[in-house]
């Protein structure tokens, strides 16, 4: 398609400049205008007919693959994934390995003999956003009351950077999303980490409790605790993800003591309140959340 | 069909300087006069140009590095929505307006519109509109804050302009100040619809009407179509955010595509609008230019029609990311694929219009000349992104924002800037500088490829846009960055336009009737025209009446 277009804007161009210079008026042709051509019917004709057939050609090209890409119902052995958007992150869920996590979307590598794509669910629980990682796939929006079904099929391991591309508030720019890709076994090895539940390690016990005495628990769920909210990401393997606040930062304990501070102050905007927790209680709910891995 | 009434007599002008500037201000507030409504609507769109100009500049200065916190996220989301919304509904649709005000009863020989105080009405709404729109930066917070200017883009997309996503004022300074502007726009379409049907001077058929003229019937018709569903919109979704209805509102069962339907079905043929009064323009230039008549009428006027009935039927390839499904999306394909044809025939027949003229290669054919190659890298890009599976990658990245700024910026503006050279001697009797239009129209074409080809690959490299800022890992930097470049060229070439008119007004060469040896009515009558147009209303018997006047032994065309 490169092809075509770029062929016709070297044809048409290069002609324009050729006529150009061809018919430039040079001194002393002022006063004489030139023969009047009214038109040509059969000239005219033939570039409205040949325009005509490239369209038909290319639309004809186009609706195969639109067609052919199109696969509204997953394949068996596929990999099922649920995706619903909020302003400003991406919950992701894996409703046949009981998998609840955030921002950061691990699938398995199709292997060469037969396809074993990953079928994608998009919703979105408050507007529209949009699900992009260019070197995976096209674009699919995610719209409140409508479901939109989208597969990937990766075939090289790694990790891969999309993001938001619906506008979808004040902090578009802050919704990323990272795709790790893995070999299969490694990709079990990480479903079976996610499904284990939270860590509960003495020394994080009284951090554990001031994190359960706060409203932390209204909008976020750690599996096995009183946190149950269901408004912010779920934090039962909070430590397995690289980054906080779905991209902007990398996660640290440092980071994540500064966020848990004043979330507005790395991603102006977001819709986490600042907790206003003292210095000794913030320390210890980040040394619990730094347990959760 | 003679020129009439010269300037003022020298009495005349110094009774006029005497007067108090408050009476002059009384005579163009109250005027009815469609020369003068056409003017203070170029001028009311140029003030916003510049004002949506700087609003671009500062969100170009925001992009140019990753991480860049010169403005928060808040008001670069204020900035790109009123960029937006202004540059079509109060730069665009003002500037075509004005043109056609002016230029429509003079090209048909008429000595107004059907109807003048219809005419005023539209142009103060608009205005008003305008204002209004703007009044939203110092509402709320007031500037330092950048007051309550709406932020959820030229598009308002639902939920995110609904009550809940929403809240405070913003979106409402959007809704109510387009609903007036468009209520405007849609009297001042009715008044060059009935002006075109009914007040053209003896032997001016429809077959013989300047192509312009031809186009703006087109677009006023598709106006009538297209903007009253937005308006509809609009009042929907004024009932969903005041009286708590919920056509848009999902959180209540509301569909957030019957928005996008809406918007989209004014928004997509609202392009065309904007584009085919630019072709207008360069279908009346080019022709004088190459001192020859323009290559098959009949095919021009013909296309502008068929691209006014197919432009209605393209919108959703704005939403073929929404998951319409395939066969749905293979329909707007075609249609938009379409749409390119007529468009095609006609840079075929400008194309032609210049083989074998003889070119003079001054300021107004310079733009026109730029925006033939221009549009046609916009055109293609547009057949591009037409394929649906394409556009599931590129649709809302950078490449779509070059794409449509080559339409119109590199179509549109530079056609714009084409006819106010080609036309400002008529309208105020002197003409502009050459020399000032040169380095006008150069700094233009350098800083616009600058900005807008690099756009293009931010795009293929995957930027979205919208985004107020990136992370520095992306890779889009040096892009960035070079994009931002263009930006001091194209306000220095703004200058320069700016400049010229100042100088030209005063000191200015006399212009005289007709400067460019033109063919059509308008340069036959006195540079500027008097309140009346033509002391007698003209005889036409072709499609080029002037050109009859100057070769009587060689009439226009064996046309009929």
């Amino acid at each position: 398609m490169l092809g075509i277009t770029g062929a016709i804007f070297v044809v048409v161009a290069g002609l324009l400049v050729y006529i150009l210079v061809r018919f430039r008026g040079g001194a002393g042709s002022e006063g004489t205008d030139p023969p009047q051509i009214y038109g040509s019917q059969r000239i005219e004709l033939a570039w409205t007919l040949v325009p005509l057939l490239i369209v038909v050609v290319l639309f004809l090209t186009t609706a195969r693959y639109l067609f052919a890409i199109e696969l509204t119902r997953p394949t068996a052995g596929a990999l099922e994934v649920t995706m619903v958007g909020h302003q400003w992150w991406w919950e992701i869920r894996y409703p046949a390995l009981g998998i609840v996590t955030a921002n950061e979307l691990h699938l398995p590598l199709s292997l060469p003999e037969g396809t074993s794509p990953t079928f994608i669910t998009l919703q979105s629980a408050d507007v529209i956003h949009s699900f992009w990682v260019p070197q995976l796939a096209g674009k699919l929006d995610l719209i409140p009351n409508k479901t939109n079904r989208l597969w990937l099929d990766p075939r090289r391991p790694g990790t891969y950077v999309g993001q938001c591309a619906q506008f979808c508030g004040v902090q578009h720019a802050g919704m990323l999303l990272r795709v790790v890709v893995h070999p299969k076994p490694e990709f079990d090895a990480w479903a079976a980490a996610q499904r284990s539940p939270a860590a509960d390690e003495p020394s994080a016990h009284l951090g554990r409790q001031v994190f359960e005495s706060v409203a932390c628990v209204s909008c976020h769920t750690v599996r096995g605790t009183r946190a149950n909210g269901l408004f912010g990401p779920d934090l039962t393997h909070l430590m397995s993800r690289t980054t906080i606040g779905s991209g902007v930062i990398d996660n640290t304990p440092e980071h994540l003591r500064a966020w848990i501070d004043d979330p507005n102050h790395l991603k102006p905007g977001v819709l986490m309140p600042a907790m206003a927790l003292s210095r000794e209680d913030l320390d210890q709910v980040v040394a619990y959340l730094a347990t959760l891995r | 069909m003679s020129a009439i009434t010269g300037p003022l007599s020298e009495g005349e002008a110094a009774a006029d300087a005497q007067r108090p500037w408050t009476s002059t201000l009384h005579e163009w507030a109250m005027t009815v006069d469609h020369k003068r409504l056409g003017i203070m609507y170029v001028l009311g769109g140029l003030v916003f140009f510049v004002v949506a100009g700087s609003e671009a500049t500062l969100i170009r200065l925001q992009l140019i590095h990753s991480n860049n916190t010169l403005i928060s996220p808040q008001l670069f989301n204020r900035l790109l929505t009123m960029h937006g919304t202004t540059m079509v509904f109060f730069v665009g649709i003002p500037i075509v307006f004005g043109f056609a005000n002016y230029l429509v009863p003079l090209m048909i020989g008429a000595r107004d519109l059907a109807f003048p105080r219809l005419n005023a009405f539209g142009f103060w709404l608009f205005l008003f509109g305008g204002l209004l729109l703007y009044f939203s930066f110092i509402a709320g917070d007031g500037l330092a804050g950048a007051g309550s200017a709406p932020d959820v883009g030229w598009f308002a997309y639902s939920p995110l302009a609904g009550r809940a996503f929403s809240r405070g004022h913003s979106t409402d300074f959007w809704t109510v100040g387009l609903l007036i502007a468009g209520i405007g726009t849609n009297a001042t379409a009715i008044n060059l619809v009935a002006s075109v049907f009914t007040m053209r001077c003896p032997g001016m058929t429809l077959g013989r009407m300047p192509l312009f003229v031809w186009m703006m019937l087109v677009v006023s018709g598709m106006t009538l179509i297209i903007l009253p569903p937005l308006t509809a919109a609009q009042i929907m979704l004024l009932f969903d955010r005041f009286l708590g209805s919920h056509f848009f509102d999902t959180q209540a069962g509301g569909s957030a595509l019957l928005w996008q339907h809406f918007f989209w079905f004014f928004g997509h043929p609202e392009v065309y609008v904007l584009m085919v009064p630019g072709f207008g323009y360069v279908s009346e230039i080019i022709p004088v230019f190459s001192r020859k008549v323009i290559f098959g009428y009949a095919m021009v006027a013909a296309a502008s029609v068929s691209i006014g009935f197919v432009a209605l039927t393209t919108w959703a390839h704005h939403m073929f990311t929404v998951g319409l499904g395939a066969a749905p999306n293979a329909l707007f394909v075609a249609s938009t694929m379409l749409v390119g044809v007529p468009t095609g025939i006609k840079i075929f027949n400008w194309l032609a219009t210049i083989y074998g003229g003889r070119i003079r290669f001054q300021v107004p054919m310079l733009f026109c000349l730029a925006f033939l190659f221009q549009f046609l890298c916009a055109g293609l890009t547009g057949i591009m992104l037409s394929v649906a599976p394409f556009d599931y990658q590129l649709h809302d990245s950078y490449f779509v924002v070059a794409h449509f700024h080559f339409v119109l910026i590199g179509g549109l503006l530079f056609t714009i800037f084409a006819a106010i050279y080609y036309w400002f001697p008529k309208v105020t009797g002197r003409m502009l500088s050459e020399r000032l239009g040169r380095w006008h129209f150069w700094l233009l074409v350098l800083g616009f490829n600058l900005t807008f080809v690099t756009l293009h690959f931010v795009g293929f490299a995957g930027m979205p846009r919208r985004i107020y800022t990136y992370p520095a890992d992306r890779g889009w930097d040096l892009l960035n960055t070079v994009a931002t470049l263009g930006v001091p060229l194209q306000i220095a070439a703004v200058l320069c336009f700016v400049v010229n008119v100042v100088v030209s007004l005063r000191r200015g060469a006399v212009a005289g009737n007709d400067p460019w040896d033109a063919w059509t009515l308008e340069w036959g009558t006195t540079s500027p025209p008097p309140a009346y147009n033509f002391e007698s209303i003209p005889i036409v018997h072709s499609r080029r009446p002037l050109w009859d006047l100057k070769h009587p032994e060689d009439p226009d065309g064996p046309h009929e």
